[in-house]
């Protein structure tokens, strides 16, 4: 396949979804992502490796989504000299995956706009890079000063509040630093990075089965989405396809998926604009809806229900019948508590222009997944390539144009009710035969995973060394896309909604500190 | 109003009607989350701050945390209170493997908290590292920086296996909790 007249040739992967891989140069890196960013592509993922041990040199690579598709663009880099051209002028979220690409395997975007450090804050030296071959990843350290260069805002009355690593609530650590003048934000600077535990090293040297298990745990709320995007870039490096049940069974993990977050999300935003019975509700049916995940699959988050090849368990007549009824009887649930939201002048005060991101902000800021399609940004990997078993489920994707607090929410209930529909439809027609096929990779083999959860797109690039063993695997989080987005949120806004509108979002910390 | 007062009329207790197709045994969580509670009201009379901590977890611990305050386990209920500030606190909650950009927050959190204190370590991580173990970036479990009380494995463990480590803590260390026939009399401890 060539794209947009490049001559650059592009290997289809072994993939449900249409997935292409080419090895680039430094003038074909620029003219591409050029080319992908004029045609209206987005950047998903940018991460480096080190390929000394192959023989090589240091690597940068990329994956745009375009219309034909994934590109997976590899640009080989000097050992000397490890440095490629910067892509932020045409992607503005390439800008903190350059800085986290620095920090893990020490290669440099020439001419960024930015350069601080972003994952490494004071647990390892500058000169430290965890992912080259020469590094175990064992190393201890001193901790180091880490005084990080924030943007500063200086004006008459201007003053910061500094929040986290530690927040008020029970979620995940990052920081946040408001500049404000009187309740009004006229700046929001984030920092995240405290929750790297330092996932991509621990790949590894791990086998496929072992890394399974890890890519389950990037990201709590979606491991379904991880271990389905793992396990599709293991199936596609070793070349095999699961059977159909399996993808069918992988489809209903990963809406249950989608309607348990949904679910928790509408709650806690009724309750973060004061209305505790919208959280007492809804984490009711949360907590029901968990229990039956427990019953049907053994976990109530769903972990480790996908591996490579297949799915783990298997869902009787009896317990599928129960599913299904299950789904019908939360429809009429959500739809009347959608009526209560919707006539509920309170809630719908704090909702409406809080938070809002334009489209045309979205689009030039790449905001993807949910918050992406509540700013007009139409992309769902299951309309765009319908992979099995959604090729026979005709999925429509929500859009609004309004790109506030409010939209969000209405995104949200859309998806709750279509994936209500899906659940349905998938039970209803659930194919017999195997739950999984053998897969076992010896050699040097590479492959990808893309899949639509719940927060947005999840990618994963797979490569194993010469004995199968994994040699480098990338997981990407649609969070590296939306969090910079929250910064222009929040502007304008007062600091008291912040929440609220940090919660529309809902994006993770563990996802894309790694 | 009259909508909502409507609904809350309908779903009187959690389970009730909310899925009228399932039989009213459907989870024996249920059942002894339930057995725990009159203990827990024994011990505490009606009062338990806990300042919870992300020390790097995956979020899984955090979303089964979240669930505490949903109405089945319902621990507000039983006065126990997450609370934003550790001076607030009696308790803390880690979970996760401990990453080392936050093992000075973690720490500085540990000695917020006034004397005397519980920690109760949440999840395979922060019991042993889990997964995660140790590292470069990870500390590993949550002993390896601050004194640890109780530890709840499982990954993520269920609300119910979280409630009984919180009763475990206050049992192990009888210092903090009263006589059982003086609980309404116990206040905490200032420092």
């Amino acid at each position: 396949m060539q794209f947009s007249g490049l001559d650059c040739r592009f290997e289809r992967l072994a993939a449900p979804l249409p997935m292409h891989r080419a090895r680039v140069d430094a003038t074909q890196w620029s003219a591409l992502a050029f080319a992908v960013a004029t045609t209206k592509g987005r950047l998903v993922s940018l991460w480096g490796s080190d390929r000394r041990a192959m023989g090589d040199g240091f690597a940068v690579a990329t994956a745009y989504a375009t219309a034909e598709g994934l590109l997976w663009v590899e640009l080989g880099l000097d050992v000397m000299r490890p440095a490629y051209p910067d892509i932020s002028r045409f992607f503005v979220p390439a800008l903190r995956m350059q800085r986290a690409a620095h920090d893990l395997v020490g290669i440099d975007a020439e001419d960024s706009v930015d350069s601080r450090q972003w994952l490494r804050h004071g647990a390892w030296p500058a000169d430290y890079f965890p992912l080259r071959i020469e590094n175990t990843g064992q190393e201890r350290f001193a901790p180091q000063p880490d005084n990080y260069p924030f943007v500063f805002v200086e004006g008459d009355g201007v003053h910061e509040i500094a929040v986290g690593p530690v927040h008020a609530g029970t979620i995940e650590p990052g920081h946040f630093r408001f500049s404000v003048v009187g309740e009004k934000v006229l700046r929001l600077e984030e920092r995240f990075g405290y929750t790297h535990k330092g996932i991509e090293r621990r790949f590894m040297g791990m086998d496929i089965d072992e890394g399974a298990r890890l890519a389950g745990r990037v990201s709590g709320d979606s491991t379904v989405a991880y271990a389905w995007a793992y396990a599709m870039a293991a199936e596609s490096a070793a070349g095999v396809a699961v059977p159909e049940r399996a993808a069918w069974l992988r489809a209903l993990l990963l809406e249950r998926e989608r309607v348990a977050n949904h679910l928790g999300d509408l709650g806690a935003l009724g309750n973060d604009a004061a209305f505790g019975f919208a959280l007492a509700q809804f984490s009711r049916l949360r907590e029901d809806w968990l229990r039956a995940n427990f019953e049907a699959f053994g976990h109530r988050l769903l972990m480790d229900c996908i591996r490579p090849g297949g799915v783990a368990r298997d869902l009787d007549a009896a317990a599928a019948a129960q599913l299904r009824r299950d789904a019908v009887a939360l429809v009429a649930e959500v739809a009347e508590l959608k009526d209560i939201y919707d006539e509920h002048a309170g809630l719908q005060d704090r909702f409406v222009t809080t938070g809002r991101v334009a489209p045309e902000l979205a689009a030039r800021f790449g905001l993807t997944g949910l918050a992406g399609r509540a700013s007009g940004q139409v992309a769902d990997l299951r309309v765009d390539f319908p992979w099995p078993p959604y090729d026979k489920l005709a999925v429509t994707a929500s859009t609004q144009f309004n790109g506030d607090v409010a939209a969000r929410v209405a995104v949200r209930f859309d998806e709750c009710f279509e994936s209500l529909r899906l659940i349905d439809a998938l039970l209803a027609a659930l194919p017999d035969g195997p739950l999984d096929v053998p897969i076992a990779i010896r050699d040097a083999a590479s492959g990808a995973g893309w899949i639509e959860g719940w927060r947005g797109e999840i990618f994963v690039a797979l490569e194993t060394d010469a004995r199968g063993r994994i040699a480098r695997c990338h997981c990407h989080d649609p969070s590296w896309q939306n969090w910079p987005v929250i910064e222009h949120a929040i502007i304008d806004n007062i600091v008291a909604d912040f929440p609220l509108i940090n919660k529309s979002f809902n994006l993770g910390y563990s996802a894309q500190d790694l | 109003m009259w909508h909502i007062l409507k609904y809350i009329a309908r779903h009187r207790r959690p389970g009730a009607s909310a899925s009228p197709t399932r039989s009213p045994t459907l989870s024996p969580s249920r059942h002894r989350a339930h057995l725990i509670h009159p203990d827990i009201l024994a011990i505490l009379g009606r009062a338990l701050a806990i300042r919870h901590v992300d020390g790097g977890s995956c979020n899984g611990c955090e979303l089964e945390i979240h669930a505490l305050n949903n109405p089945y386990y319902n621990i507000e209920g039983l006065g126990i209170k997450f609370v934003a500030s550790p001076r607030h606190a009696d308790m803390l909650l880690v979970t996760g493997p401990v990453s080392r950009h936050m093992e000075l927050a973690l720490k500085r959190t540990y000695d917020a908290i006034p004397a005397p204190k519980l920690v109760v370590a949440i999840g395979d991580c922060g019991c042993t590292g889990g997964i995660f173990g140790e590292s470069y970036a990870s500390c590993g479990r949550v002993s390896n920086v601050i004194p640890v009380d109780v530890t709840v494995p499982g990954c993520p463990p269920p609300p119910a296996d979280i409630l009984a480590g919180i009763l475990t803590a206050l049992r192990v260390r009888p210092s903090l909790a009263p006589d059982e026939g003086t609980a309404s009399d116990f206040t905490p401890g200032f420092n």
